[in-house]
């Protein structure tokens, strides 16, 4: 059941919309809707993946983002230049939690940030010459990386750098990858831009490489891929793990904890496993096209969703697979049943409302529904009309969906809806603590994590339950303030 | 005497450099002191004055110093004939970086610099041809260049190229102190072009400040990297440059030009036998069908 009925969430999106100026009006109520599970698809209730508006506030990103900090940023054993000024490159620096395994500076260099720096000379003469400069500067400091990638600053555009060029030049010479990205921050309305730009990139410069040559790799019946786990706070580890369990192979992770030799041999798996649809959807149907390679999306966040997508991933193999797969959930059922019986009981029918980014907005609702509690809204920064698709069936009937929600639109409904809890990034948290709603950064686990398996849902069960049940939330009023107090004094 | 910023547009390879110096050099002349900034990035603004073949320009020097900042004044500008000033803003050559932004960041350097602080009459900046991005418009933005001369001649293309710059003139003047100033005609002998250039001159609202003739000793001149002014100051063709410098001293006529419609420049050029009446007919018919 919804937090309000479908008329009165009608109600507060108009009263919320209200404000706004005519023209503002009308855009921002094709992003609202009212959810009706019974639809087949969510093209005639809502309208994503535009402008945002002027004037409003955004938590979107740019297609510099998409690209250097999602797409590209967690493959660990290349170094990822930042082409153009200083700034896009320093304030992407670790500002993601994709978490690698290995040595920095020797096999790993995921929290090495190099970035070209453009001065005005580089704007007027080209900065392809200090790109040339830089690759020859990261072989001394850093001969183990085993390429690079240069991610383009807006400048690089407006300039015409001819990065391409540069990438073959230099990759002839030092004999390693070297992958040019055209990921603009100017190009495309949002990050997502920048996501399918990475995978054009991955499609041109990367797959290529082992493609109708025998490298000598030897297949096996049970290989996948799995695709667009980024690794936030060690999600892909525990994924991994129930993966090999069932009796899987995983011959490639793209790109979290991933390298480029994986990427590249990547092409030899039989099924790819997509996590995040939006951002990784578009390599996906490539080599589905390209090698008959067909995927998958799939779901590990709680116990409901990770039995869902197991047995739906056992459908596309052998009785190994599909008895691996029976004899991991029965395993794991006495773990994740103790952890639904220690913390369902402090978190039933609380309802939470979310506002992320690709696949969120939906992925963690099968986990919350295990936990007895309710999404009653939910969102996307950056989504188009198939992920709102894919939501609806998700979230119960008259549930508020918002598409590039505005921090005041976000404002009004949460002070209306009253949630016990919120689930949204960095830009959000402090003004809802602030109003006194429990919260969870949902992009970067709050610094906690993985959420991914059976092993995830328990960190992820303990963190909803202290964050929701802390005590801090009833010192919310000072003392002197609360009734009993003020009956005191009279 | 105010200092007058002026700025020299027009279709590329019409001779806006060998104008521009020539014309400064008369004003030299006439003891007026004058500073040139050549906005392109081949910078041959100046060559003629300094009898080099091109001066080092700003953007170079800041390449090899490191930044604009680390650069003086006195390293970027040169003296040539008569006390000319002269400065390039320089740029990358040709398909690579921003010869746009290469002009902001000169002009802005020498303002900041003070380059116009000391006391000068004149500041003429040659812009280059095609006026393709926001960098060729810094002269005649921010209250830099208030006269804007656009050298044309009878030819169809630099006639329209004149319109299309004016239609840029419309755009910053109305915000801020930019106007137009005059067509300058370099002659190419074409049939009644002087005619030609004032009718465009009164329909853009404007005047043709001055026809200058064609002389080859323009051409003979410049092989020796030298204005006509300094090469053979008795010959007639100086005179002309001399002229025009006089009524560009004494010009008070500036205006918010009036660019027309292309259809109305056609029609103009038609009268003048430049153009072909359309037949619509013929249109999209190939040789073949025409034939037939």
């Amino acid at each position: 059941m919804a937090a309000l009925t479908r008329e009165e969430t009608q109600n507060l999106i108009q009263e919320v919309l209200a404000v706004y100026p005519e023209k503002a009006k009308k855009d921002r109520a094709k992003h609202l809707m009212v959810n009706d599970p019974s639809l087949e698809s969510a093209k005639k209730c809502i309208t994503s993946n535009r402008k945002s508006l002027p004037g409003v506030m955004t938590i979107r990103g740019c297609a510099y983002a998409g690209s250097r900090g999602v797409c590209w940023g967690p493959i660990k054993d290349m170094i990822h230049v930042s082409h153009g000024p200083v700034g896009c490159g320093m304030y992407s620096t670790m500002g993601r939690r994709h978490y690698s395994n290995g040595t920095t500076g020797a096999d790993i260099f995921t929290t090495i940030n190099v970035t070209s720096d453009f001065q005005e000379k580089d704007i007027v003469f080209g900065g392809d010459k200090k790109l040339k400069v830089i690759i020859d500067e990261l072989e001394k400091l850093f001969p183990l990386a085993k390429g690079y990638t240069v991610q383009s600053e807006c400048p690089i555009g407006l300039i015409g750098d001819d990065i391409e060029t540069v990438s073959k030049v230099k990759s002839a010479e030092i004999n390693k990858t070297i992958v040019p990205v055209r990921c603009e921050g100017f190009r495309g309305v949002s990050q997502s831009l920048g996501h399918h730009i990475a995978n054009d990139a991955i499609r041109d410069w990367v797959l290529p490489t082992r493609e109708g040559k025998d490298d000598g790799f030897e297949k096996t019946p049970y290989d996948v891929n799995i695709l667009a786990d980024y690794n936030i706070g060690g999600d892909i580890w525990p994924s991994r793990m129930l993966l090999e369990e069932i009796g899987l192979r995983v011959i490639a992770q793209v790109p979290g904890d991933g390298t480029l030799m994986e990427m590249e041999k990547s092409i030899h798996a039989k099924l790819n496993l997509l996590h995040c649809y939006r951002s990784m959807n578009y390599i996906s149907r490539h080599m589905e096209e390209k090698f008959g390679m067909p995927w998958m999306e799939y779901n590990l966040f709680g116990p409901t969703k990770i039995e869902e997508s197991l047995r739906a991933i056992a459908e596309r193999f052998d009785d190994k697979i599909k008895d691996g797969v029976e004899r991991v959930l029965a395993k794991y059922k006495p773990q994740w049943q103790a952890v639904v019986d220690k913390y369902r009981p402090r978190l039933e029918g609380k309802k939470v409302m979310l506002y992320v980014g690709g696949l969120r907005p939906r992925h963690i609702i099968g986990a919350y529904e295990d936990l007895g509690m309710e999404v009653v809204g939910t969102g996307y920064e950056f989504g188009h009309n198939d992920d709102y698709d894919r939501t609806i069936k998700e979230v119960g009937d008259a549930t508020l969906i918002y598409d590039d929600v505005t921090a005041y639109e976000l404002d009004e409904f949460v002070k209306k809806i009253k949630p016990d809890l919120i689930g949204s990034g960095i830009k959000e948290k402090y003004q809802f603590q602030k109003m006194g709603f429990p919260f969870r950064q949902m992009h970067s686990w709050d610094y906690s994590g993985p959420y991914h398996g059976y092993d995830g849902f328990a960190i992820f069960a303990r963190d909803m339950d202290m964050t929701l049940n802390n005590p801090c939330w009833k010192e919310m009023k000072a003392p002197w303030l609360r009734p009993a107090a003020v009956e005191q004094a009279a | 005497m105010a200092l007058r910023q002026c700025a020299i547009y027009g279709k590329g390879g019409i001779g806006k450099s060998t104008t521009t110096q020539n014309l400064v050099s008369a004003l030299a002349e006439m003891g007026k002191k004058v500073l040139i900034i050549g906005c392109d990035p081949k910078a041959d603004s100046t060559r003629l004055i300094l009898h080099a073949k091109a001066q080092d320009t700003i953007m170079s020097l800041a390449a090899e110093a490191g930044s604009v900042e680390d650069l003086e004044l006195e390293d970027v500008l040169k003296v040539g004939y008569k006390g000319i000033k002269c400065a390039e803003s320089g740029g990358p050559e040709p398909g690579v970086g921003c010869a746009g932004r290469g002009v902001i960041t000169a002009i802005n350097f020498l303002e900041e610099e003070g380059a116009y602080e000391e006391d000068l009459d004149f500041v003429f900046y040659d812009v280059l041809g095609d006026v393709v991005c926001g960098g060729f418009a810094m002269p005649i933005r921010e209250n830099k260049a208030q006269e804007i001369y656009i050298v044309c001649s009878g030819e169809m293309m630099a006639m329209f190229a004149a319109n299309n710059i004016s239609k840029g003139i419309v755009k910053y003047a109305t915000t801020g102190s930019v106007r137009l100033a005059g067509l300058i005609c370099n002659s190419r002998n074409t049939d009644r072009e002087d005619e030609l250039i004032m009718e465009l001159a009164a329909k853009l609202g404007t005047q043709m400040i001055h026809f200058v003739p064609r002389d080859n000793i323009v051409q003979r001149a410049e092989i020796r990297r030298m204005t006509v002014i300094e090469f053979d100051p008795t010959c007639k063709q100086a005179n002309e440059y001399r002229t025009l410098a006089q009524k560009i001293v004494d010009n008070k006529k500036f205006v918010i030009p009036t660019p027309i419609e292309m259809e109305e420049l056609e029609t103009l050029l038609m009268e003048f036998g430049l153009m072909d009446v359309e037949d619509e007919s013929i249109v999209g018919k190939t040789a073949a069908e025409l034939d037939a």
